[in-house]
């Protein structure tokens, strides 16, 4: 039996172990839901009470504290959701695989609130519910990244091998993210006029910036809740067999 | 002492919500013949097609000759034939082009032995028939032509003698003796009475995996 | 043990991987040519979509010259993400992909000379056909010769992404419409340079930069797809 080099902090071999994931992430969870919805609450209510108006766009403007960090937090997901993948194609890992699985539906939900909020915006400033500018269909076509891979993950029925497929559409789709935010960004340019750009703004003032970091991490907080939380359950479904999940069941 | 060829430890494999086998340990050596039997849907194909690389969905180690399977991945291909349960081969192609595409994807076959195997396995004057004029028998034995071409020391066939007759069956039988004596090795399933029975290791997956 | 690769065992590994390219390259098209359906099926769907647009929007000239390069573009991405479910079916079906899989040769050439073929197929004859279509979407003859460079160019790429897909979903029993979803917003960015290089040749403006950019992302695709494609025909089999 030949012994493996072991280069790897001792942590990130035990989360190899659903079990021990499971427990870590359990306790990990109150901690983050309670900053989560400090974050949240302060951040809007300072959004939408104390942060001056914009001199241009009045209220309408608020939208931001709430697309930005969707959008931001689109793009990491699916950073964090083709690492993962990737952890769990170089070394089987099946709980890498659970996050990668658990990570779509999460940014897919927040491609939509980014969408869905960027034409909230555009409402009131430009007079239409969608416009084609470089941002929003950047993130049109993220969220269509998104779709493909929770589409191939429910049409293959072996876990094993839907996460193995998922994660290497992933990890095409983040090869491809650069050029197609560079072609789009070019394709804008071409198409329009250098007008106000929806997303562009010019350096902020702390007193703006600042409930948008708040929100920032409550967002973060607030993913990495709903991440453990489908990753929690995802173990117990795949597990299910296992003599601890069945104690676990028994329990309750 | 005849030298391991493929050591296989602690096996673990689920399908389709079911363990098929776990802690499964085995060693296969030049020179044996071994058959692996249990029950319909006991994993024989599937464990056959974790043994020959194709299916990764297992836990625990396989070694080829020593070294584990996936740092010597091209050696081991090299002296691997896999017989699986479609024929590998193209219909719309001869009998001919069939094995000289297989030759080309294996270096080291000689493609001139081509019209001779398939002359072994009766299929001589069908060189130049497209396959699909052919029966389901005569695909197989296309690829059982196969054996007759390659120098692979490891054989891996699942139902060999599918849709094959008595006497081609105890052609292959001792083709499969001919090629341990000679240093190979042999894993095989399959449903037919053997008459080489004494000569077989049997591997039960029933009996012998875990629980 | 050092070993030191003498000269003549490079030049022979050389050969042996052309060899293969050009065994693979040989027996696919020789697999097309006697189905030849599915050659004339997506030339025939390019020539349809194509039609869609006068009848389903305006016949206007000046209308149909504008949107000429788009689509046409759009119905050769159409054309090729219909052929490319076949790249990979049959041979998963009879078993072929398996001893494929097995064999010690090289994925990356197997896989090059097979996506090669299916763009000879399939890609190349789209390209030879744009110009007809061009004349029927009353595209301005100066645009004819960057049409035809930017399909050339950005056809194989199409095939090269496409195959990704195909691989992916090869173990499904309807790949179909899942290849489409998958690889249509990796599509984007070789469609709007496409349509661009064809939009500034029918303007006078200068393609070069186009061309550069449509030939940079094929050399991508050539170098990095193979690698996609091997690893999910493996995952794709052994499910």
């Amino acid at each position: 039996m030949s012994e493996k080099k072991k280069w790897l902090p001792r942590w990130f071999y035990q989360l190899a172990s659903p079990r021990w994931s499971y427990d870590i992430m359990g306790k990990l969870l109150p901690g983050f839901a309670l900053v989560a919805l400090i974050s949240l609450v302060v951040g809007t209510i300072w959004a939408l009470l104390y942060a001056p108006a914009d001199y241009q766009q009045g209220n309408s403007f608020r939208i931001i504290y709430i697309h930005v960090p969707s959008a931001i937090l689109a793009q990491s997901c699916y950073m964090l959701m083709a690492v993962a993948g990737a952890i769990g194609l170089i070394w089987k890992m099946k709980v890498a695989d659970m996050v990668a699985k658990s990570c779509a539906p999460i940014g897919a939900t927040m491609a939509i609130l980014a969408l869905a909020t960027g034409a909230i915006w555009g409402k009131p400033t430009w007079g239409s519910w969608w416009v084609w500018d470089a941002r929003l269909t950047s993130m049109l076509i993220l969220l269509f990244l998104y779709l493909g891979v929770v589409a191939l993950h429910s049409a293959i029925e072996s876990e094993a091998t839907a996460a193995q497929s998922a994660a290497v559409l992933a990890l095409v789709g983040l090869v491809n993210i650069p050029i197609i935010k560079y072609s789009v960004d070019w394709w804008n340019t071409l198409h329009q006029p250098a007008t106000f750009k929806l997303t562009e703004r010019p350096a902020m003032a702390p007193e703006m910036w600042m409930p948008l970091l708040v929100m920032v991490i409550g967002f973060y907080c607030f993913f990495a809740v709903s991440l453990m939380m489908r990753t929690r359950n995802e173990i117990l479904i795949r597990e299910r067999r296992s003599s601890w999940v069945k104690e676990l069941v028994g329990k309750q | 002492m005849s030298t391991s060829l493929v050591q296989v430890e602690n096996l673990f494999c689920e399908r389709d919500e079911r363990v098929l086998f776990e802690d499964l340990s085995f060693t296969a050596s030049a020179g044996e013949v071994i058959q692996v039997e249990g029950q319909n849907g006991s994993g024989k194909t599937t464990l056959l097609r974790i043994l020959s690389g194709l299916s990764n969905n297992f836990e625990g180690d396989i070694f080829w000759k020593g070294q584990p399977v996936a740092e010597v991945r091209d050696d081991f291909f090299r002296e691997l034939l896999y017989f699986g349960h479609h024929p590998g081969v193209k219909a719309v192609l001869t009998p001919e082009e069939n094995l000289q595409w297989y030759a080309a994807m294996h270096p080291g076959v000689d493609g001139g032995l081509i019209d001779g195997a398939l002359d072994k396995v009766g299929l001589c004057g069908y060189e130049d028939s497209p396959c699909h004029t052919l029966s389901a028998g005569q695909n197989r034995r296309v690829s059982l032509a196969r054996l007759y071409l390659s120098h692979a020391k490891l054989w891996v066939l699942d139902e060999p003698f599918t849709a094959i007759d008595k006497k081609g069956v105890a052609e292959k039988e001792q083709l499969m003796l001919d090629h341990a004596n000679r240093g190979g090795c042999v894993i095989f399933t399959t449903h037919h009475e053997l008459a080489i029975g004494e000569n077989i290791r049997r591997l039960n997956l029933d009996e012998l995996a875990g629980t | 043990m050092e070993q030191i690769v003498t000269k003549e065992q490079s030049k022979s590994a050389d050969e042996s991987v052309l060899n293969l390219f050009w065994a693979v390259l040989k027996r696919d098209l020789m697999l097309a040519y006697r189905k030849k359906s599915d050659l004339f099926n997506p030339l025939i769907f390019f020539l349809m979509v194509a039609t869609l647009f006068p009848l389903g929007v305006s016949p206007e000239p000046d209308f149909l010259a504008e949107v000429a390069p788009g689509v046409v573009w759009v119905a050769a991405l159409l054309a090729t993400l219909l052929s490319m479910d076949s790249l990979f079916r049959s041979d998963f079906e009879d078993g072929t992909l398996e001893q494929t899989l097995l064999s010690p040769q090289p994925l990356f050439i197997v896989v090059l000379a097979k996506v090669l073929a299916h763009w000879m197929m399939s890609g190349l004859p789209l390209t030879l056909l744009a110009p007809l279509l061009g004349v029927m979407l009353f595209l301005p003859a100066e645009g004819m010769s960057g049409l035809m460079m930017s399909l050339l160019l950005g056809t194989p790429t199409l095939s090269l992404i496409g195959a990704i897909g195909a691989a992916l979903t090869v173990g499904l029993r309807k790949g179909g419409v899942l290849i489409s979803l998958l690889v249509l917003p990796l599509y984007i960015p070789v469609l709007i340079f496409g349509t661009s290089a064809v939009q500034a040749a029918v303007t006078g403006l200068p393609l070069a930069g186009f061309f550069a950019l449509l030939g940079a992302m094929l050399a991508l695709g050539f170098v990095m797809a193979p690698l996609a494609i091997s690893a999910a025909l493996r995952i794709s089999v052994s499910g």
